[in-house]
């Protein structure tokens, strides 16, 4: 199974290998989307793991003991749907078709996190910040 | 065969029957266009856009002492001052004071005059500062104070140029990425952007103005407005498709509504990088089937309306007049992307066709409710005319 994690670090944390860890420790596969771990801040880190259910587990164990604190739902792009107006420009932008037209002859436009590989890309191009990031 | 008079009767007795400009094109295919041209009172039209040419009248009242104004900015954006002492008029595309621009290349603009009116529409406390150099009657020289739309004593948009009939498509065939009102283009033909409502679009319902005229009654997001002249640069005389639908931008209007009456979700400040800012609005119109012609024009599909792919790295700023292809809008509106030049290319839009049809079903149910009566023309608009450029021929007298 795959899971997509988004990791908050502490000031004292950023030093720790923990990519390192769950390669080698619980045999995960690690997709890293985005990151930003810098020395007496707060550093996140948004990746995907794949690897067999017990061992994600357990990782995730460790991620806990290591005082990370783990956000399974808020994988770190929204896309409010309110504000939206649901014009389209960032279909074009989207690389993945994360942002994709849910239906055709309404051109309803919808947002599938788990496609999202968290480029950015509709960040800078939605003319009336739809999408936004934490820690942008 | 059925008169303004007539329609509007059955509008105010709840018996109209009323279709958005989509259903229009099944009804009509399946009753044929005598039977339904008897049946059908209202076809409803919209649009949802950026439309930069956009733009309001605020009307402060006189503070104590009194203070005529001649400097004013909304949340640090500008507005024009050179109206009567407490007028003033702010402008969608403003940037805000001190807004670094393109300095830092591709600028975000993040925040201008199409937010500020967002603003006011939904509500919003805004800070007026206003400057003057006072008179004998106007002593006053400066203000600093709070106030939201309530404040106001009127708060009047006054669009020069709305709902352009048609639009060009832009793309980019240069190596570099180009910023653009059309959106941000990805170099060599990567994607496009296009910009109408297709056959949603006003204009395109009625392509030779037969309805839609100066004093026409318009639902702006959400205000009882109306069609006070042509739009600038109205383009009549452009090329036009075999059924009369211009391929080209050719016919706009201008229109003005109250905005206090404006619903805030049609009304929203839009950011282009590198470009600037604007607002886009929603905008219903009406169009009352009189005839078998007119309800013709009004089953106008996305197929057969055609637009222009124009490349905006280079043909765009220097007004070399090539195409590069021409689109239909089933293409651009159902597909992800196209093949342009044999190349494939993914698709971006900027007019909202969700919206459009939402705006529409809107419109639809005030007409069926009574509550929005079709208006006859009291002129209609020109024919006869096209748009010119600027010639540059020196300044300073010389």
């Amino acid at each position: 199974m795959t899971k997509k994690l988004l990791l908050l670090f502490q000031k004292n944390q950023t030093d720790k290998p923990i990519v390192y860890h769950l390669v080698k420790d619980y045999g995960l596969v690690v997709n890293i989307f985005r990151a930003k771990i810098t020395p007496d801040e707060v550093g996140y880190l948004v990746l995907g793991v794949s690897g067999e259910e017990q061992d994600i587990e357990k990782a995730l164990a460790f991620l806990k003991s290591e005082n990370i604190e783990i956000n399974e739902t808020d994988k770190g792009i929204r896309w409010d749907k309110d504000v939206c107006i649901q014009c389209g420009n960032c279909l074009s932008h989207c690389p993945t078709d994360s942002l994709f037209v849910a239906d055709r002859k309404s051109k309803r436009v919808e947002y599938d996190i788990d496609k999202c590989i968290q480029c950015l890309s509709c960040i800078e191009n939605c003319p009336f910040s739809a999408c936004s990031s934490i820690y942008f | 065969m059925k008169t303004y008079e007539e329609i509007n009767k059955k509008i105010e007795s709840g018996k109209a029957v009323v279709l958005t400009a989509e259903e229009i094109i099944d009804y009509v295919d399946k009753k044929g266009i005598e039977k339904a041209a008897k049946e059908v009172d209202v076809v409803t039209t919209a649009t949802f856009g950026p439309m930069c040419s956009s733009g309001c009248f605020l009307n402060f009242g006189h503070s104590k002492p009194r203070m005529r104004i001649t400097e004013a900015w909304i949340d640090d954006v500008l507005c024009y001052s050179g109206v009567a002492a407490v007028d003033i008029y702010l402008g969608a595309t403003q940037l805000r004071h001190n807004d670094p621009a393109n300095m830092n290349y591709p600028g975000e603009f993040k925040f201008g005059g199409g937010h500020v009116i967002e603003k006011l529409v939904a509500g919003e406390k805004c800070q007026l500062f206003a400057l003057s150099y006072g008179t004998d009657d106007y002593p006053l020289k400066e203000i600093r104070t709070m106030f939201d739309i309530n404040d106001l004593n009127q708060a009047i948009m006054v669009n020069p140029r709305n709902c352009y009939q048609n639009y060009n498509v832009a793309i980019n065939c240069s190596d570099k990425t180009v910023y653009t009102y059309l959106g941000v283009l990805k170099p060599r033909m990567q994607n496009l952007t296009y910009c109408s409502a297709g056959q949603m679009a006003p204009l395109l319902n009625d392509p030779f103005y037969e309805t839609i005229g100066i004093g026409t009654s318009v639902w702006l997001a959400g205000s009882r407005g109306t069609v006070y002249a042509e739009g600038t640069q109205h383009n009549p005389t452009c090329e036009r498709g075999e059924n009369g639908v211009p391929v080209e931008g050719s016919g706009t209007l201008a229109l003005s509504a109250d905005m206090k009456k404006m619903k805030k979700e049609f009304v929203r400040g839009a950011s282009f990088k590198g470009y600037g800012v604007s607002v886009s609005l929603g905008i219903g119109i009406p169009i009352p089937i009189l005839n078998e012609k007119i309800l013709k024009y009004t089953t106008v599909k996305n197929r057969d309306i055609q637009a222009c792919v124009i490349d905006y790295s280079r043909d765009y700023q220097y007004k070399t007049g090539k195409v590069l292809t021409k689109v239909n809008y089933e293409q651009l509106i159902m597909q992800d992307d196209i093949e342009i030049m044999g190349k494939k290319v993914e698709i971006s839009s900027l007019s909202s066709y969700n919206k459009a049809i939402e705006i529409a079903e809107i419109l639809k149910d005030e007409i069926k409710r009574g509550d929005f009566l079709v208006s006859k023309p009291s002129a209609p608009l020109p024919m006869n005319q096209s748009v010119r450029g600027l010639e540059i021929k020196g300044g300073n007298g010389k």
